[in-house]
This record gives C-alpha cells, structure tokens and sequence, in this order.
C-alpha cells in the first residue's frame, strides 16, 4: 500500500509533491497581485469620482458573482484570444501562442481574491478612527505619511480576519486549474489514478494534503491575528 | 457569429443548463437545510467528545476543495464497487447527477451546521429562561424560541451561503453535468465563440440578483413583528468560527 505513494519510479510520491509544488507556487504568486487589485478595487469603491467608483463597484460584485471557474475559463480563452490577436496584429506571420494555463490561473484567481478582498478593505478602512487622521494632519504629516504610520497599521488589523479567509478559500480554489491542465496537486491526482486504478485511495490523499495546508494556514493566521492585536487592550 | 445570434440559436440548451443549476443548487441547499439544524443542536449541546466526528466532517469539508469532494465521491466510488454492486447502490454513484448533488449536500450541511450554531448561540439567554419560566417543555422552547429567532440571526449568512453553493454548483459541470457551465463549454466547443461565456456570466448574475431579492423580502417577512414596533436592532453577528 505504501509503495504507491514512495518517492521514485515505483511510488507516486514525487509527482505528487511535484503537484503540491505548483499548487503552492500559483497560491503565493497570487496572493500580492489579488491584494494589489483588492487595494485599487477598495480605493476606486471609495473615490470621490462618480465613473471610478461605480467601476469598483461594478467589479467587486459581478466578480463576486461569478462561480469561479467561470472566471478562469473566461480568462484563459477569453485573453488567449486577445493575446493571439494582438500577436498576430504586431506580426502577421506568427502562429498560435498558447496561453500559459498558470498564468491564466494567477489573473482568474488574483481576480476573484480581488473583488473580495476589495470589500475586506474597504470595511477596515471604513472602521478606522477619522480623529486619528484629522490628528495626523494636525500635527503637519503628509497623506504618504497619515498612510503609512497610522492607517495602514491599523488597517491590517481589521482587514487581517477576513483576508485570512480568502486566503484560505483561494488556496482551495487553486484545485481548479487542473481543469485548464496546469500540472497541479489535483491534476498530478488524476494522472496517478489513470495508472493505479486507485481512485478512492488517490483523492482522498489530495484532500488530506489541502486539509492540512487550510489547517497551518490557519494556525499562522491565528499567530499572526495574535501579533496584530498585540497592542490593543480587550474588553473584558 | 455575433452575441445576439449566438443567443438566439442557442438559448435551449442554455435554459436547459439555467433549470439544471436551479434544480442542483436547491435540491442541494434542500437537503443540506433538513439535516444541519439537528447537527447544529449536537454543536451547541452535546459533550465535547460526542461532538468529535461532528467537528472532524465539518473541518475537512471546510478543509478541502469541493471539486476534490466532488472527484473523490465520483470518481472515488469507483474503486468499491463489487461492494456498492451488492449493495445495490452502484447505480446510484453511476451517475453524475447524484454524485455531484450529494458531495454540494455534503458541503452545504458543513457550512449551514456551523452558521446555524452561531444564530442559536445568539439567542439571548434571558428569552430561554422565560420560556422556562412559564413551563415550555424543552422541544417547545426549541420549536417556538430558540429556532425563530436563531433563524432570524442567520438568515443573511444562510443566504451567503446559498449562492456560494450556487457558484460551486458549476463544478458538476467537470463531472459531465449539463448545468449552465457545462452547456456553456458545450457551446463554446462547437463554435469557439467566446461571447458564449458572457452570456453565461450574465445568468449566473441574474439568478444570484433574483436570488438576493427573494432572500431579502423573506428576510422582512420573519422579522415584520420586530418592525412593527421599532428598528431590528443590529443582528448579532453569528460567532466567528475558525475556518478548518
């Protein structure tokens, strides 16, 4: 029984781990470009430009909406197509250039992590403390320096909890890009289950590998909630 | 072939897909609604040991993609099936449909278990002790105190819920289920057009906006004796459970 999951020719251990690898690769590469998008989504939500903020508000929920693999087949044919044509617009004589499905999978995931992480955001930005800024610039910071030293601290805080669950729930959601054939945990599962016949067995063994990266992931975030409040009094 | 064309030659199968999605979101928010009430109960009464298997099912669904869920019950099924054969339930697991309706039920009972312990965690003490009080039997209580009020605290998140499970449901398409992703891939197959995912994208957003419409004025309508008298006060947010 556990010759299948050794390391080597014999086993399904190294393409597993090779799966795992990738799974891991996509969730960290994804993780500052969902931030960075969940920034500008909460920033354009709370612009004082009409346009801008009905574009954060437009994305946010229609992102939200969608079912996830959706969004990443849209993305993964939808800007393959774009990308061909403005290749072949730049340079006529070239062929076909296939997407690459990882980076597919980063923009579809860092996308639905954005919308949702624009909504995180814009709630912890909402529950700071305005006298704080009003004292800010009382005193002459600049609005780089009431950003940094009392908003963002602060910021993190509030926003940690739920960025902490989307975390989580992307690192899920990585499964997903097995369906564009990215070689990923899931996928790797499914080439060791076309060979051993094994399937039970097989699956139940990638469900273990996510249980186990949500369940540290969750310790870390506890830790790192901890250290966040290392601060603040509690009520008690 | 332009969007407009590309709807009106094939709207069948996409209201085909629409019906499918309904059918497997509701059967599956259905199912998962019956069962997780008394589970909620096991989460806020029974002994802590009693309560392990419980806790054990809801992290590892919480834990897990649900498309493993979903290839683990499908395809996983497999691997027993001399036993399921005999037990006259391989037809059953034979068939996408099911399988994918019962790893959403699954899933939803997880999540809807521990939405509903935090509303019957935020029922205020004081209304179970005067319900006591003037003699309700325990079950009395429970049916006429605990569980109106329950649900009046986690009906927002119930509805979160639902069309999280609405989204999820697209992955049964991966499991040869024609639901509205899966006619959509269909199409797009045959006519590489891509303006068939927006069409898509579009009733998947109508479905969840008609959806928020109903849950709200159902929202109302179990609250319409608070109304009456002064503004709902701000719900207890439902306790903050840990994700796994």
């Amino acid at each position: 029984m556990f010759e299948l999951f050794s390391y080597g020719d014999t086993g399904w251990g190294d393409e597993i781990l090779r799966g795992l690898a990738i799974t891991v690769q996509l969730a960290i590469v994804t993780l500052p470009v969902g931030l960075l998008l969940g920034f500008l989504a909460a920033f354009a939500s709370m612009s004082r430009l009409g346009p801008l903020r009905f574009l954060g508000f437009g994305y946010t929920t229609i992102m939200r909406g969608l079912p996830e693999i959706l969004t990443l087949f849209v993305v993964y044919n939808g800007v393959g197509l774009l990308l061909n044509m403005a290749l072949r617009w730049w340079n006529p004589e070239r062929g076909a250039t296939d997407f690459s499905p990882f980076a597919a999978g980063v923009i579809a995931l860092g996308m639905v992590f954005g919308a949702f992480a624009g909504e995180v955001l814009r709630g912890a930005f909402q529950s700071l403390d305005k006298g704080q800024t009003e004292a800010g610039r009382a005193i002459g910071m600049t609005q780089g320096q009431i950003f940094r030293r009392i908003q963002l601290p602060q910021l993190w805080r509030f926003a940690l909890p739920g960025l902490g669950n989307l975390w989580i729930n992307m690192l899920k959601d990585t499964a997903l890009v097995s369906v564009i054939a990215l070689d990923d945990l899931m996928r790797m599962t499914k080439v060791a289950v076309g060979v051993t016949k094994q399937p039970f067995t097989f699956y139940l063994l990638a469900c273990l590998i996510y249980w186990v990266m949500c369940v540290l992931s969750e310790l870390v975030l506890y830790w790192m909630e901890r250290r966040a409040n290392r601060g603040i009094r509690r009520a008690v | 072939m332009n969007p407009i064309e590309i709807i009106a030659q094939y709207w069948p199968r996409l209201l085909d897909g629409t019906l499918m999605t309904i059918k497997l979101t509701f059967l599956g928010a259905l199912i998962a609604a019956l069962v997780s009430p008394g589970f909620a109960l096991i989460r806020t009464h029974a002994a802590p040991l009693a309560q392990a298997p419980l806790r054990l099912y809801i992290s590892f669904m919480r834990g897990t993609p649900i498309l493993a869920q979903l290839f683990l019950i499908f395809y996983g099924s497999g691997q027993f099936r001399p036993i399921l054969q005999d037990w006259g339930l391989w037809t059953f697991f034979r068939d996408p449909f099911n399988c994918a309706l019962l790893a959403f039920a699954l899933n939803s009972t997880a999540y809807q278990t521990e939405i509903l312990r935090g509303g019957i965690m935020g029922v205020p003490q004081g209304e179970i002790e005067a319900a006591k009080a003037i003699g309700m039997t325990r079950f009395k209580t429970l049916r006429r105190v605990v569980f109106p009020h329950a649900y009046r605290i986690a009906w927002p998140a119930l509805g979160n819920e639902v069309i999280l499970l609405m989204k999820a449901s697209a992955l049964a398409s991966v499991v040869t289920v024609f639901d509205i992703m899966g006619r959509t891939r269909q199409i797009f197959s045959r006519t590489f057009d891509f303006s068939i995912y927006l069409w898509a994208a579009l009733i998947y957003l109508c479905i969840t906006a008609i959806f928020v419409l109903i849950w709200r004025q159902a929202e109302r309508r179990l609250s319409r004796h608070i109304e009456a008298h002064h503004k709902p006060r701000v719900a207890a947010q439902p306790a903050k459970e840990p994700q796994a």
